[in-house]
Formats: structure tokens, C-alpha cells, sequence
């Protein structure tokens, strides 16, 4: 499966390592949906930073859809808030 | 997959990059177009990246170039200082400073580009991002479409041919009417022919006073004819007699006027 990190690029992942990564994930949105800044910024350092150790980056000129896509590193709790809304991250 | 961050974005991003496509007439060429465009845009920001790339590196490397020279001036003002040519160490000095405000100028030059450079990087790869999504999505659309497609035209099909059929129908039952119509007509046509109140443009029929009329005439002509032939047989036989009787004398054609020549017949 491929994996977006925005700002940084795609990365091809092996299925097995959906069950640690989605562990990750769900914390993460737990934390954004209790509003715990700290925690946010915690687990999404170390989603990608799983996502990077197990997965083999895609070069820049790859045109392969991304099944998932990850928040940019430095993405506040506050903006991911934003993309999850109804106007979503393409704004129209 | 839950639906955490990572599917939630991503179906975000899918649902998003789909939302032009209701007003299109044909789908399909629509979103082909569109995602060309979307690659051209894509390009065009790659390109700006590299572009922006470009003249950074030529920055650092004139940056560079005026750090060597300016520590080579500081080196030769220090050495002048220490041969005590003060003259010589100001004047490098000097031109240092002014290497130095260029350095400053261009370090901010420097800075402006690489901010940009980010940006650019993290919009081409935002970018990209969209196009990805929207080209999964794109060919999902063009299937259903085309799918969809199939099943109007075979519903359009089985309608066209139902409606074929009802005109087909509709064409034997007006043959049916018309010929009805014409047999009507030729029935009364003949009647009234027959009865003659009609003249038959043909001129082959006739009305049954002229056929009786014709009948009556052509009957008598038959009785006349025989009459006269029969008159003629009678007439013929003693003119026969008066010429042998001339020739034979009078006492000698009497006995043969008597014989029964033409009795039997």
C-alpha cells in the first residue's frame, strides 16, 4: 500500500505493518478528538517515523495514487482539525 | 484499515478531487482533461521548484566566492598590519567591508529563495498529492460511467425496439384500413358501373340497356343474316334452272324442275 507523508513524499509500505501503524493512527485521532496537543504531536512524530523506518520511499516523479495520506510533519492538532472538516484539504 | 487520520485524509482527499465532476456532460473526457491539466499544473510547479533550486545553488556558490575573497582581504590586512603597512591593511579592510555588505545582501537573497523553495516544494508535493487521488478516482468514475452507459443504451435499445414494433403495428393496421377502404371502394365502383350510373373510363364496360339493346340488335342481325342466306340458296337454284331451261328449250326443263335435287337437304 502507498503512504502520502504530506510535504514529503510517498512511501510504498508492506501490509504487515498496518496492524502496528493503525494502533498509531487510532491514538491519533483519539488525541485530536480529546484535543490533547501534546499527545497529538507525540504520536504523529511516531506514525511517521514508523511509516518512514518500515516503508521504501517513492521517487519525486512517481505518479502512484496514495491509498493513505499522513499529515506533514509539523502539522498542528489545529490543522489537521481543518483538513478532517467538512471543507476538507482542497478548499471548493 | 480503521478509519483513523490516514483514511479519513485520504478519502478526504478523493471526495474533494471529485467534486467538479457533477457538472460535466460526458465525464469521462472532462476528467481526462482535467487531470492532463492537473499534470501540467504539476509540472509547471516541479519546474519552479528546480528553477528556484537553480538560483539558490548559484547564490551559495557566489556567496561562497565572496567569503573566500573576503577572509583572503582579512588574512592580507592582517599580514600588512604586521609588516606595519597600516595603509595596506586599512585599504584591504576596506574592501572587505564592502564584500561584506554583498555577503549580507545576498545571505537575505538566500534566505528569500529557500523559504520559497519550501513552499514550493510542499505545494508541488500537495500537488501531487491531489493528482494522485484524483487519477484513482478518475478512472473509478470513467468505469461506473461507462458502465452506466452500457445500461442506458440497452434500456434505449429494448425502448427503441418496442417502439419500432408499435410503429410497425401501427403501419399494418393502417395497410389493413386502406386496403379495406380501397375494396369498398372498388365494390361500389362496380356497382354503380353495373347499374350505370357510372361511365367506365375504360369504355370496356356497358350499362345493361346498351348490353340488352346490343343483344336484341345482335340477335336480329344473326336471324336476319340467316334469312338472307336461305333466300339466296332459293334464288340461286331457279336461276340455274331458267338458264338450262333457255338452253334446252321449255318442254325439257319442266320434268327437271320437278326432281327432288335439294329436297333432302
Amino acid at each position: 500500500m502507498i503512504v502520502r507523508i504530506m510535504g514529503e513524499g510517498q512511501v510504498k509500505l508492506d501490509d504487515a505493518h498496518f496492524t502496528e501503524l493503525n494502533r498509531l493512527d487510532d491514538e491519533l485521532l483519539a488525541e485530536m478528538e480529546s484535543n490533547d496537543e501534546a499527545g497529538f504531536q507525540r504520536t504523529l512524530d511516531a506514525l511517521l517515523d514508523a511509516v518512514r523506518r518500515l516503508g521504501t520511499p517513492l521517487p519525486d516523479d512517481a505518479l502512484e495514487p496514495s491509498e493513505l495520506i499522513l499529515p506533514s510533519a509539523d502539522a498542528s492538532l489545529e490543522e489537521v482539525r481543518d483538513m478532517l472538516s467538512d471543507d476538507g484539504l482542497i478548499p471548493g | 484499515m480503521s478509519d483513523g487520520v490516514m483514511k479519513r485524509m485520504g478519502m478526504i482527499f478523493r471526495a474533494k478531487a471529485n467534486k467538479a465532476l457533477d457538472r460535466a456532460e460526458d465525464p469521462r473526457e472532462t476528467l481526462d482533461y482535467s487531470y492532463q491539466k492537473q499534470l501540467e499544473l504539476l509540472q509547471k510547479v516541479r519546474r519552479g521548484v528546480a528553477d528556484v533550486a537553480t538560483s539558490r545553488k548559484r547564490l551559495e556558490l557566489q556567496l561562497n566566492q565572496l567569503q573566500g575573497q573576503s577572509a583572503k582581504l582579512e588574512d592580507q590586512g592582517r599580514k600588512a598590519l604586521a609588516l606595519g603597512r597600516e595603509d595596506l591593511a586599512r585599504e584591504a579592510l576596506s574592501r572587505r567591508s564592502a564584500l561584506q555588505q554583498q555577503v549580507t545582501d545576498l545571505e537575505t537573497q538566500h534566505q528569500t529563495l529557500q523559504g520559497e523553495e519550501e513552499k514550493l516544494t510542499l505545494a508541488a508535493q500537495r500537488l501531487q498529492a491531489k493528482v494522485d487521488a484524483f487519477r484513482t478516482k478518475k478512472e473509478t468514475i470513467k468505469a461506473t460511467y461507462t458502465a452506466a452507459q452500457a445500461q442506458t443504451r440497452i434500456g434505449e435499445a429494448f425502448s427503441g425496439i418496442s417502439e419500432e414494433m408499435g410503429d410497425v403495428g401501427m403501419a399494418i393496421q393502417r395497410a389493413e384500413d386502406k386496403t379495406a377502404q380501397l375494396q369498398a371502394r372498388a365494390g361500389a365502383l362496380d356497382e354503380l358501373m353495373a347499374s350505370g350510373a357510372l361511365d367506365d373510363p375504360t369504355g370496356m364496360a356497358k350499362d345493361d340497356i346498351t348490353a340488352e339493346l346490343d343483344r336484341l340488335s345482335g340477335g336480329s342481325d344473326v336471324e336476319l343474316e340467316l334469312q338472307r342466306m336461305k333466300a339466296e340458296l332459293a334464288g340461286g337454284s331457279s336461276g340455274q334452272q331458267a338458264i338450262e331451261g333457255g338452253q334446252n328449250g321449255g318442254a325439257q326443263s319442266a320434268p327437271q324442275q320437278d326432281r327432288p335435287r335439294f329436297d333432302k337437304q
